[in-house]
């Protein structure tokens, strides 16, 4: 199991938003975590990336990593596209892609890289040189994934990529992850409120409510299950 | 008309000084969303040390380096010290601790080096610039000093990594943090470049206004109101406020007549806060759009 | 979801419990125990802390003049040494030029101060955090210049200042015109910080923090933002410019260079050592600025400076939120129930 979580608990100040969660995540797997708003999806990965007071265990690739920094937790080749993207909308696209390889030092790589990462996106080659504020909705979720790529991580978290994007552009964005996890081996955690697509992206799922998890299974199971599908899927 | 471009180019030389001062402030504003009320203090601390070096009989270079260098590192003490403990704290608590700061470092001043005036050599001299009455040699030195230094900030935050960095954890310090910038250590460093920047502002001001502890005061006050004028989101904006402060202050002084000398601070300040009313977020500055 | 900007996390103080009273016979023991030993305090003390202590009351008065503006408005403010300055000089003029008795000077203070508030809140309304503090600092770095002007030297005294008399205890009463002085300026003081809790505590009050905390949710509520927020500025002016007026019959002297832009600095670092939007902390935040440079200077003449700087750091270290905050902290410590 590359990560495993046990007994996490997350607070703002006062306020409890996890009460004892118990997932994991194998190498090359792809989880997704449903829920409503408020369940508290964006609190988990950011429980895991260090930027919320936690209690419980959180280990990533046997060692525990709660409590440390966010920029170390980073260093370690986990990778969180954050909700409402995160971009650098002041700086170029090219900048905003430099920045995700900050950690790294192997100059010559880092420029191989991102021109992979324009051939993932090509859009975003068009644009390199332009302020990434201006983007696209879309465009700025592929910035931001291809962001992620830079570090070169073993583990992405992505917090709602289908957020604001239209139909199509989101079913382009999730083949792309799909074919990120089949070449490059990267894990994933996909926290998503648009549950049909995370169910067809996922090999296993986790259901979220107030904070707890209240069911997870293979995602195939979970997208057949009678209250899922009613509550969260439409029909 | 002599006279006019004489208090034009005196106006720039000071507001040389004025937009590194300026400079300064905005970048540790935009590291920190708070103004380092010490700022001038530890310019003048740091003019001291160099003065005190120079006293010992050490060549001019040589003082100056050393006191750019324990500017630098001093900055980065203060900030790792002083501030970063309390970066939760309220706003008005920072405050107060910049206030604190200055109360310090101005006693420590004045019980050190005592409260006479000194003379600060300037490596520029002081003859007319090539022999023509419109600015000394030392004045084009503070205007040319200045330009150096804003060349060399500019090549280092659009042309190296670590420029790039820096850049990101100011304006984006979450996103930073999750590209593994240690953020932190960012601010840090703001802090050690803005004393060094600082220390260089007023061992070129120190020559024309003489060496004291209270020196910087005015200096730093202008500094503020260069920075605001331009706005504090723009460090290009803040330079340019300097030069113009100082020039507005010149001519002010020297045009305005009867009440021009004494009042030369309140119409200044007066000049910028019509400036502000017009132009609420400094003349350079974003207006800040808060998604509701 | 956007990250929170600082602004939104940290308005100026955590204080939004501070107008609520949470337990009120505890509170009215209190205040009146205090006001007891206010009332006695004169009889067992020198004439000279007699004088120290109007000193504290004026000073509180001043800050919590401020605290109206910064602490419950959220408009910040470097600019009240001018309505101290403008409080002083008013009355220094009246009682000098034209001999109004002292008592009627007050009301005329308040009114002038009033009048600059408005005048001077009107325009900041544009105005935002920073940017308004540099405005401030223009009102408060013009008033000694405008002082020392020429052409109003007749009217002003120019450098020199006017100097005042201490008026005598009304005839009857056994107290001589330092203890007068005392209780004169106390019940001011309990007047002004009764008006003042009423504020707080009521609809305008909560409408005033309201604006504080988020600007447009209220300004979508309907409370009309600019409307308050230049009354409010006209208040704070009428509070610290009232304080100035017994300042300066206390001090018995006004001059210009009393009220710079260092003035302004105390009140701030007052407003903060006591608590923000804390009434009875702006009375700490009195005493923290009349008696701690005093100590520092005690300790070290040369030094004076740098220690006060210490102490003020070593409060803002262990509580960032002032008097106010420690006791709000002992308080919540002692009646929370254990987290799980």
């Amino acid at each position: 199991m590359m990560l495993e979580v046990g007994g996490l608990c997350a607070f703002y100040g006062q306020n409890q938003a996890l009460h004892g969660l118990d997932f994991g995540l194998a190498e090359r797997g792809i989880v997704t975590l449903l829920g409503a708003n408020g369940a508290g999806k964006t609190t988990t990965l950011r429980a895991l990336c260090g930027m919320v007071r936690t209690t419980g265990e959180i280990r990533f690739d046997g060692k525990p990593i709660g409590g440390r920094a966010t920029e170390e937790i980073v260093r370690l080749g986990i990778a969180h596209v954050p909700d409402g993207r995160g971009t650098f909308v002041r700086m170029t696209v090219e900048e905003n892609l430099q920045l995700g390889a900050m950690t790294r030092r192997d100059r010559a790589q880092i420029a191989r890289d991102v021109e992979e990462v324009y051939g993932h996106f090509p859009r975003l080659r068009e644009r390199r040189r332009q302020a990434a504020g201006t983007l696209s909705g879309g465009e700025q979720q592929m910035l931001a994934v291809g962001r992620a790529l830079m570090l070169r991580p073993r583990l992405m978290l992505l917090d709602e990529p289908s957020f604001g994007l239209a139909p199509l552009i989101v079913t382009e964005l999730f083949e792309i992850l799909r074919r990120l996890n089949h070449e490059l081996g990267v894990a994933m955690l996909v926290v998503e409120q648009n549950a049909a697509l995370a169910l067809d992206l996922a090999e296993h799922a986790y259901l979220l409510e107030t904070g707890r998890i209240v069911m997870s299974g293979p995602a195939a199971e979970i997208g057949q299950d009678e209250a899922v599908r009613r509550s969260y899927l439409g029909y | 008309m002599e006279l006019l471009l004489q208090q034009v180019l005196a106006g720039l030389a000071n507001g040389a000084i004025y937009a590194l001062m300026a400079l300064a402030v905005v970048m540790i504003y935009q590291a920190i969303d708070h103004l380092n009320f010490a700022q001038g203090e530890m310019a003048t601390f740091s003019t001291f040390i160099a003065w005190q070096v120079i006293a010992w009989g050490q060549p001019y270079w040589l003082a100056f380096a050393i006191a750019v260098t324990v500017s630098f590192l001093g900055g980065i003490v203060i900030d790792r010290i002083l501030f970063r403990p309390i970066h939760n704290a309220p706003i008005l608590g920072q405050l107060v601790a910049f206030i604190a700061l200055f109360s310090i470092l101005n006693s420590v001043d004045g019980e050190i080096w005592n409260f006479t005036i000194k003379t600060f050599p300037t490596p520029f001299g002081r003859e007319p610039l090539f022999g023509l009455r419109l600015i000394s040699t030392h004045e084009a030195g503070m205007i040319g000093v200045t330009a150096v230094i804003l060349g060399l900030l500019y090549l280092f935050f659009r042309g190296s990594r670590l420029g790039l960095a820096m850049r990101a954890a100011a304006a984006n310090p979450d996103s930073a943090r999750l590209v593994g910038i240690r953020v932190g250590w960012m601010i840090a460093l703001g802090w050690g470049m803005s004393a060094a920047i600082g220390a260089v502002g007023g061992m070129l001001i120190a020559p024309v206004v003489f060496l004291e502890p209270n020196m910087m005061l005015g200096v730093l006050l202008y500094g503020f109101t260069g920075a605001v004028l331009g706005g504090l989101s723009s460090p290009g904006g803040a330079v340019a406020g300097g030069f113009a402060v100082g020039v507005i202050e010149n001519l002010a002084g020297t045009f305005i007549p009867y009440f021009g000398r004494d009042l030369k601070l309140t119409i200044a300040l007066v000049l910028i806060t019509a400036v502000l009313l017009v132009r609420p977020s400094g003349v350079f500055g974003r207006t800040v759009v808060s998604r509701v | 979801m956007t990250m929170p900007s600082r602004e939104a996390t940290e308005p100026l103080g955590t204080a939004r419990r501070a107008a609520a009273i949470s337990r009120p016979g505890a509170r009215y023991l209190s205040i009146g125990a205090a006001i007891a030993v206010a009332l006695v305090l004169p009889s067992v003390a020198t004439n000279f802390v007699i004088f120290q202590l109007t000193l504290v009351m004026v000073y509180g008065l001043a800050i919590l003049g401020l605290n109206l503006l910064t602490g419950f408005n959220g408009q910040f403010s470097l600019g009240h040494s001018a309505f101290y300055g403008i409080g002083a000089y008013t009355t220094a003029i009246l009682m000098d030029k034209i001999d109004l008795a002292y008592y009627w000077t007050l009301p005329c203070s308040g009114a002038v101060c009033f009048l600059v508030g408005v005048v001077f809140g009107l325009p900041a309304l544009r105005l935002q955090g920073l940017y308004l503090a540099l405005a401030s600092f223009a009102l408060a770095a013009a008033l000694p210049q405008i002082l020392k002007f020429q052409p109003l030297e007749p009217l002003t005294g120019g450098v020199q200042g006017i100097v005042l008399i201490k008026p005598d205890a009304p005839a009857g009463l056994p107290l001589n015109p330092d203890q007068w002085l005392y209780y004169f300026t106390l019940a001011v003081l309990l007047v002004m910080l009764a008006g003042a809790a009423n504020l707080v505590n009521s609809r305008t009050g909560r409408a005033l923090m309201a604006i504080r905390d988020h600007p447009i949710a209220a300004a979508a509520m309907g409370i009309n933002t600019a409307l308050y927020k230049t009354l409010t500025f006209g208040l704070s002016a009428l509070y610290t410019g009232i304080a100035g007026t017994l300042g300066a019959i206390a001090v018995q002297f006004v001059a210009p260079d009393s009220f710079t832009f260092f003035l302004s600095i105390s009140f701030l670092v007052g407003l903060v050592i006591g608590g923000v939007a804390s009434i009875p902390g702006c009375l700490v935040g009195g005493l923290f600025v009349l008696y701690v440079p005093n100590l520092a200077e005690r300790v070290s003449t040369g030094l004076a400076g740098a220690i006060y700087g210490c102490i003020m750091l070593l409060v803002i270290f262990v509580m960032p939120s002032g008097a106010a905050g420690l006791v709000r902290f002992a308080r919540t410590f002692a009646t929370a129930r254990p987290a799980r």
